[in-house]
């Protein structure tokens, strides 16, 4: 009788054990952050911000930040860390500043259509957290098509900058034309303005004609297309008081 | 009290007589069947449901909202499509737009897609368990032969189940299909679309059968040992081989291989030579190069280390260190002589021209790229050896090798991998079990599953893996079983030739690795399926004289071929007879002679109501639009009827021009004609062209 007593008490002790193993294995393996072996005073974006990318995938560009001390001066070993929303992907999402005090970071955007905006931080070393926000912008299917569209009917003209693939005509208007991103203007133009204007021309808006109409060559959804792409790129955003953040 | 006594009072207790017996079992029973709702209660599902109603009771249009809402399971079932999908049980707001600004799910509306939940269902494109009525079995199945839903940035590679032709709105999956043939994947890996084609490769590797007359063994060994060394745009992947077996393969490849019969011009030869060491002569061959437009097609590192120039034919920055003489100067001369096939057009160079150019790209050299190679004249052994690792790497499914049967079906068939079932799958270490997380890791770095895996090391980016992958997921079960009115196939491939004379013309200067006729060829240059109808002949012929370009802003470039009249003359009757628009009959609107009321009328039309000048230069001194061709001389090049029909519907003449379509009143566009038509171009300049 004892005997199994002392049985069954060992039995359940070598299972609940396990069990507590097993379910904490996963937490021991997040790493440890880095120790910093130097502390900065300001962290500042080096480039990667404000990208576009479909959800789900990877920028185009890494994320760059640098750490600098007082004076300016770029700090190698500080420890910085970057949060995302949830479904960012961050590799990696800390570590410290190497010998040009810059961090690098790849991002994967979640699956959420919308601004994604990740914040970076790093200690200084009276221990306070400085922080620095970040923007990008997750593309759905529906802005990636009107992206796309962009691309192949707009941007020449929409866009100053030139590609080796695709020299800019703007500098060639008489009248120039707003880019996409410029939301001062463009925000306050209706949805129904913009379809009028992008289906019948300039002049249905009493604008020039350079603008050619578009609405005998795009479809209704690709012209839907289009300015879901515009609202989402705008700076500053478009829409909804306030910026609604990608999150879950 | 002994234990059987105190059974018995209890016994006595709940069935002491029928009263109590059918009391008690009574309650038993109502407590059985009370489980069932109590169950659903319970449920994951009636818990969202009930998390719906809250959420939208706050909401403005909350009447509206629950008016839509309903309760219970909800299910899409659409048989032919093997659907039965429950998502809509949880997720049930996809359809109502006024909850775009809400993040949390289950109750996100779904973002605009071109096709309807009710139409579609879930599964198709999500995967994952659409019978599932529970979060977890819903979205994460561990069971091996069930799938879990796909990340969102594999989502594209469902579009492809049905769709074999590309979409505007799927980057991912449109590249990912593109580097399957570009990187060769489909030489060893047979991939069939449901309809039954089988995709081919597009990187078009050259044959070894007379590789030692074209470069040397020790710049095989260095190639073999790392391809990106020698270019990083080359799309050969690394076999990651030890010295001895780049040895022992290079060994094999040279003593195989069969001359080829050359034309060597030792003037050609002699030139060569003279312009390779001297700077004045390098930077007269380089303004040849540059006017012959090598660089539409071919790159070269600039000192900046940026590549400049096209990725059509190979990278040229170290080609002075791979090249033998002998064989460059007769490749520049007539590239079909060594490779019939190739894309490459045969200029008509001059001797003294051959030997310039063969000069300038020999001194394109790379002095470490070969500093170490020291190879021994190689033993029957090691050539033996070598035979054995090109059989045994399958190099045959790419090259033609001499004494080497191209391999059948070397590596496994992709056609169903997107379906393949995880529990069939050897996972290297560290890798997360599910397919994509498999193909993934495979591509990225093959030989991790195993040392003596053949599959060899490309040097993709994380974006380009992602792509791949997308594209892999898409050859599944579904695709091949989906009915077919719901597919869209790939474009048929043209095997369109030319005929007679002008054919061989065509191909000699492979006019389709630019240009696409009658849905055959690139897409570099434009189409010119219709150009018969579209140009007129003088300008024609004057364009094969001297290409200058039409397009202001194109950096790349019709090169010169040098042809001779009667070449030209061939061409043109062929292009003028055979490539004709039934849309547009060419004479039927003169080309001179319009009404100087009616010319007056388009240049109004022109420049105030259709804005064209923001594309168009005619006025070289105020205009500067730089999208379109530059019309300064249009109405000596187009015909008028096809001014006029481009003016009604550009699209029609020409899918996928960037000239949108103005719906034109007839009375415009043949007003617009005048005026184009008026346009021949100042005479001064004519004079000089002739
Ligand atoms: C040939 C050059 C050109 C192209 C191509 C072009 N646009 Fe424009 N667009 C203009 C010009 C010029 C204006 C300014 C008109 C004015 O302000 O009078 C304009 C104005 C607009 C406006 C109004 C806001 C603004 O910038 O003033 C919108 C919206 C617009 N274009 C959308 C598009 C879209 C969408 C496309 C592609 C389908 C497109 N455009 C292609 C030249 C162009």
């Amino acid at each position: 009788m004892r005997r199994t007593a002392c049985m069954v008490i060992v039995l359940v002790t070598v299972l609940v054990t396990g069990l507590l193993v097993g379910c904490s294995r996963p937490s021991a393996t997040s790493a440890a952050l880095p120790k910093p072996t130097a502390y900065g005073a300001a962290i500042v974006e080096s480039s990667g911000g404000k990208q576009t990318a479909e959800v789900g995938t990877l920028l185009t560009q890494p994320v760059v930040v640098q750490v600098n001390d007082q004076q300016g001066n770029a700090v190698t070993g500080a420890l910085v860390v970057i949060r995302g929303p949830n479904g960012t992907y961050l590799d990696p999402a800390a570590g410290l500043t190497d010998s040009s005090g810059q961090f690098t970071t790849n991002v994967s955007l979640g699956t959420i259509t919308g601004r994604y905006q990740l914040v970076a931080s790093t200690t200084t070393k009276t221990g306070k957290s400085v922080e620095l926000k970040i923007e990008e912008i997750g593309l759905g299917y529906q802005e990636m098509l009107g992206s796309a569209l962009n691309d192949q009917y707009c941007a020449r003209c929409h866009n100053q900058e030139s590609t080796p693939q695709r020299v800019s005509n703007y500098d060639n208007l008489e009248v120039k034309p707003h880019p996409f991103t410029e939301g001062d203007t463009l925000n306050k133009l209706s949805d129904a303005d913009l379809t009028a204007i992008i289906s019948h021309g300039g002049p249905a808006l009493n604008k020039s004609p350079l603008m050619a109409p578009y609405g005998y060559t795009l479809s209704k959804s690709e012209i839907q297309a289009l300015i879901a792409y515009i609202r989402m790129v705008s700076d500053p955003p478009y829409g909804a008081p306030g910026i609604v953040y990608a999150q879950k | 009290m002994r234990l059987p006594d105190r059974l018995e009072k209890l016994r006595q207790l709940f069935f002491g007589d029928i009263v109590r017996t059918f009391g008690w079992t009574s309650l038993l029973l109502l407590l059985l069947l009370a489980v069932a709702p109590a169950k659903h209660f319970f449920a994951d599902w009636h818990r969202y449901q009930r998390g719906y109603e809250r959420l939208i009771s706050k909401r403005s249009d909350a009447v509206t909202l629950r008016r839509h809402f309903e309760p219970g399971i909800q299910q899409i079932w659409l048989p032919e499509m093997g659907v039965v999908d429950r998502c809509t049980t949880c997720h049930s707001a996809l359809k109502e737009t006024t909850l775009k600004d809400v993040t949390t799910q289950p109750y996100r509306p779904h973002p605009v897609i071109p096709h309807k939940p009710e139409e579609m269902g879930c599964s198709i494109c999500h995967r994952g368990q659409g019978a599932a009525t529970s979060v977890e079995e819903a979205h994460k199945s561990t069971l091996a032969w069930e799938e879990p839903l796909l990340p969102a940035k594999y989502l594209e590679s469902s579009c492809g189940q049905c769709h074999q032709q590309d979409l505007k709105g799927t980057p991912q999956l449109n590249l990912g299909r593109q580097m399957l043939s570009q990187y060769g994947c489909v030489h060893c890996h047979t991939i069939k679309r449901p309809d039954g084609s089988v995709i081919t490769g597009t990187d078009d590797p050259p044959s070894l059968a007379h590789i030692a007359d074209k470069t040397t063994r020790e710049w095989i060994y260095a190639w073999l040992k790392d391809p990106q060394a020698y270019s990083t745009t080359a799309t050969m992947p690394n076999f990651r081989l030890s010295d001895d077996d780049a040895r022992d393969i290079s060994a094999f490849l040279t003593s195989s291989s069969t001359p080829a019969s050359l034309k060597v011009v030792q003037a050609s030869l002699d030139e060569a030579k003279k312009v390779k060491d001297n700077a004045a002569l390098q930077t007269k061959a380089a303004s040849l190069y540059g006017e012959s437009f090598c660089a539409s097609c071919h790159a070269v590192q600039n000192a900046a280390g940026n590549l400049v120039g096209g990725n059509v034919g190979p990278e040229l920055t170290k080609i002075g260190s791979k090249a033998k003489p002998e064989w460059l100067q007769a490749w520049v001369r007539n590239p079909h002589d060594y490779d019939p096939p190739t894309g490459m057009p045969h200029y008509r160079f001059t001797d003294q021209e051959v030997g310039e150019l063969t000069g300038f790209l020999l001194a394109k050299t790379d002095a470490d790229l070969l500093a170490n190679v020291h190879l021994e004249a190689p033993t029957p052994d090691q050539i033996a050896h070598g035979k054995r690792l090109v059989n045994d790497y399958g190099c045959a499914s790419c090259h033609e090798i001499n004494g080497i049967k191209r391999p059948e079906n070397f590596a496994p068939e992709l056609t169903k991998i997107g379906s393949k079932p995880v529990n069939q799958l050897a996972f290297a270490p560290g890798v997360p079990h599910t397919l994509y997380d498999y193909i993934g890791a495979k591509v990225k770095q093959p030989r991790a599953f195993g040392p003596s895996l053949k599959m060899p090391q490309y040097t993709f980016n994380a974006a380009q893996i992602d792509a791949l992958v997308n594209a892999l997921l898409s050859h599944d079960e579904r695709a091949l079983t989906m009915p077919a009115a719901k597919t869209v196939p790939a474009l048929p491939v043209s095997h369109y030739e030319p005929a007679g004379k002008a054919g061989q013309l065509i191909n000699d200067l492979n006019c389709f690795e630019c240009h696409t006729i009658n849905g055959r060829g690139g897409d570099m240059a434009p189409d010119l399926t219709w150009e018969g109808s579209s140009v007129q002949r003088e300008w024609l012929v004057q364009f094969f004289r001297n290409p200058n370009t039409l397009r202001p802003a194109l950096i790349r470039r019709m090169p010169k071929f040098n042809l001779t009249d009667a070449e030209i003359n061939t061409l043109t009757d062929y292009i003028m007879t055979v490539y004709q628009s039934p849309k547009i009959d060419r004479d039927s609107m003169p080309l001179a002679g319009y009404a100087p009321g009616q010319v007056e009328l388009g240049k109004q039309l022109y420049y105030s109501k259709y804005g064209c000048q923001a594309c168009h230069i005619i006025d070289t001194k105020q205009d500067k639009g730089y999208i379109g061709p530059t019309l300064t001389h249009v109405g000596s090049r187009l015909t008028a009827a096809w001014i006029y029909g481009w003016m009604k519907d550009p699209s029609m003449l020409r899918p996928g021009t960037q000239e949108p379509k103005r719906n034109m009143s007839d009375e415009d566009a043949r007003a617009l004609t005048a005026f184009l038509m008026s346009q021949k171009g100042s005479e001064k300049q004519e004079a000089k062209k002739r």
